[in-house]
């Protein structure tokens, strides 16, 4: 009875408590969690990420007016841009090979990007496309899988991980994000094998054997060419090797250096680059062919 | 906002247009146990000069500082907001946030604007919680990366290439038996930084009229021949951690 009498009396000091948790809960400036130990969790401080958006009637024509470097060259906010990544799967698990070139506009803002995202020791995610929609998402996917493993005590499934970062992005389909990303990992608890899937900021999601993607993807095809073929690839390439006990960093390799001196002393490798000398070997007199000894 | 104002019979266009450039390059260098980060102070609009001292760069801690460059209004706000996130850190947790944290923060701050940009490109520098000197890059949304240095802003492409070849030895080969220094000394590093700004300021518009050195050094490291800079002063305020200094110089003016 006295319960009864609480829940509904408007002078108990239940209800007082019950008037404060209201009055708190519609601060909708700052959660409680800002002011404590996940301060440091910026957009992400209410658990779920807000975005503030402009109060126009076209929001993201004015996102695209402002930070659209391919329609408008001249445009003001010029976001780092990753280009060629590939990854395929193999019976020894998944490669992943990276360039590390990002360019803004024209002009190569960087070229020591780690386009490839370790999302957690046997999860990674490539980068092309928009490098802060990649980091930021991939990062965020961590976050999720992590959680995952804690309410389920095991491992989140590559083909899982890859749909909820597609979902995510889905839902902010048409406001502006570019990301094409390649999200690889060896599969521990269901069917035990090295798995990639493509996802993209379209809501495209593909499972498959081999992708590359970005705009030197046509080039990457054929290994180091897309360094040299295509102007926003270029600088190293980072190089990942997963297996059935998660991810290995291979190394760091330089493309134009691969190119002309070829990958050094690996198995199966011609041993030699594939540099202008090379190819024009023999059609010339300034030019002949080594003498056979 | 932009209000264009044309006869009512023609049709009409109006853009929300909320962003400016104010011109100005900021500089970070990392080194071993000490970091540089540096920026000019003047403050322009087009072809006219709204102030010669804006300050561009920004103590966050005792062992960070931020450098803006971009749009002036945007820059100070995000100071203003870093800054605070800050302090409700320094009560919730009584010490200050570490660099790479703060570089976090900062990610996720400015890609909370991913859908209404900061116009701000950010350098973070400051030592790192192994004592370390760092430099971070931003981009406007917030793609970041840890670099060992970064030019930013209107002369970037000016002075980007020049620490490329004279920090990471781009396009130089060592001479036979010796190998490029991994980390170059405080006193090489302020030369460089002094020796940017000046050539800057002879060859881009937007740069000039005063220049600001924050220099970072890790606990317990040596002076190393920071005292015999002209126009020091230091801005430590703890007896036992890191030491922070600023340098003011001039830049030409016109």
């Amino acid at each position: 009875m006295n319960s009864l009498v609480d829940r509904f009396s408007t002078t108990s000091a239940q209800s007082e408590i019950r008037r404060a948790q209201a009055l708190a809960a519609d601060d909708e400036e700052f959660s409680d969690a800002a002011w404590g130990s996940e301060a440091g969790f910026g957009s992400l401080a209410k658990g779920v990420p807000t975005f503030s958006v402009p109060s126009i009637a076209d929001p993201s024509a004015f996102l695209r007016l402002h930070t659209d470097d391919h329609a408008d060259p001249n445009c003001r906010i010029k976001i780092q841009h990753g280009t060629t990544t590939l990854a395929f799967r193999f019976k020894g698990g998944v490669i992943v090979a990276v360039d590390s070139r990002a360019t803004a506009g024209s002009y190569i803002a960087s070229g020591t990007v780690k386009k490839v995202i370790e999302i957690n020791p046997y999860l990674l995610g490539t980068m092309a496309g928009g490098a802060a929609d990649c980091q930021y998402w991939e990062t965020y996917l961590g976050i999720h899988c992590r959680l995952h493993e804690l309410r389920n005590r095991e491992r989140i499934s590559v083909s899982a991980a890859s749909k909820y970062l597609s979902n995510l992005v889905y839902g902010y389909k048409g406001m502006g994000l570019s990301m094409g990303t390649m999200i690889c990992g060896w599969d521990k608890t269901r069917c035990r094998v090295p798995a990639v899937f493509y996802v993209d900021s379209d809501g495209t999601r593909l499972k498959g054997d081999l992708f590359s993607v970005g705009s030197g993807s046509t080039h990457a095809y054929v290994s180091t060419a897309a360094g040299h073929r295509d102007a926003f690839s270029g600088n190293t390439c980072n190089l990942y090797h997963i297996k059935e006990d998660g991810w290995h960093f291979i190394g760091n390799y330089d493309i134009s250096k691969m190119h002309y001196d070829g990958p050094g002393d690996v198995p199966g490798g011609p041993g030699k680059g594939y540099g202008y000398d090379i190819r024009v070997e023999g059609r010339s007199s300034a030019n002949p062919p080594p003498v056979a000894t | 906002m932009q209000h264009v104002a044309v006869p009512h019979a023609q049709p009409q266009q109006r853009q929300f247009n909320p962003y400016s450039e104010n011109g100005g390059t900021i500089l970070a260098i990392a080194g071993a146990n000490f970091s540089v980060i540096a920026g000019d102070t003047r403050q322009s609009e087009g072809y006219s000069i709204q102030t010669r001292y804006a300050p561009k760069v920004f103590r966050l801690t005792d062992k960070a500082v931020l450098a803006t460059n971009g749009f002036a209004a945007d820059g100070n706000m995000f100071v203003k907001k870093v800054r605070q996130r800050l302090e409700w850190y320094r009560h919730a947790h009584a010490k200050d946030m570490p660099l790479r944290a703060i570089a976090r923060l900062i990610q996720t701050m400015l890609y909370a604007r991913r859908f209404f940009p900061y116009y701000v490109y950010n350098i973070l520098g400051g030592i790192e919680e192994d004592g370390s000197g760092a430099v971070y890059s931003f981009d406007p949304v917030g793609s970041y990366e840890r670099e060992a240095c970064r030019a930013a802003g209107a002369a970037s492409s000016l002075v980007q290439p020049f620490l490329d070849n004279q920090i990471y030895f781009k396009n130089q080969t060592p001479a036979p038996g010796t190998t490029h220094p991994a980390h170059l000394p405080l006193s090489h590093v302020l030369s460089l930084v002094i020796d940017s700004f000046t050539s800057a300021t002879e060859r881009h518009i937007e740069v000039g009229d005063g220049l600001e050195i924050y220099v970072v050094l890790a606990k317990g490291s040596a002076l190393q021949g920071l005292d015999a800079i002209q126009g020091l002063s230091e801005l430590t305020t703890t007896d036992d951690g890191e030491r922070m200094f600023v340098i003011r110089r001039n830049l030409k003016r016109d």
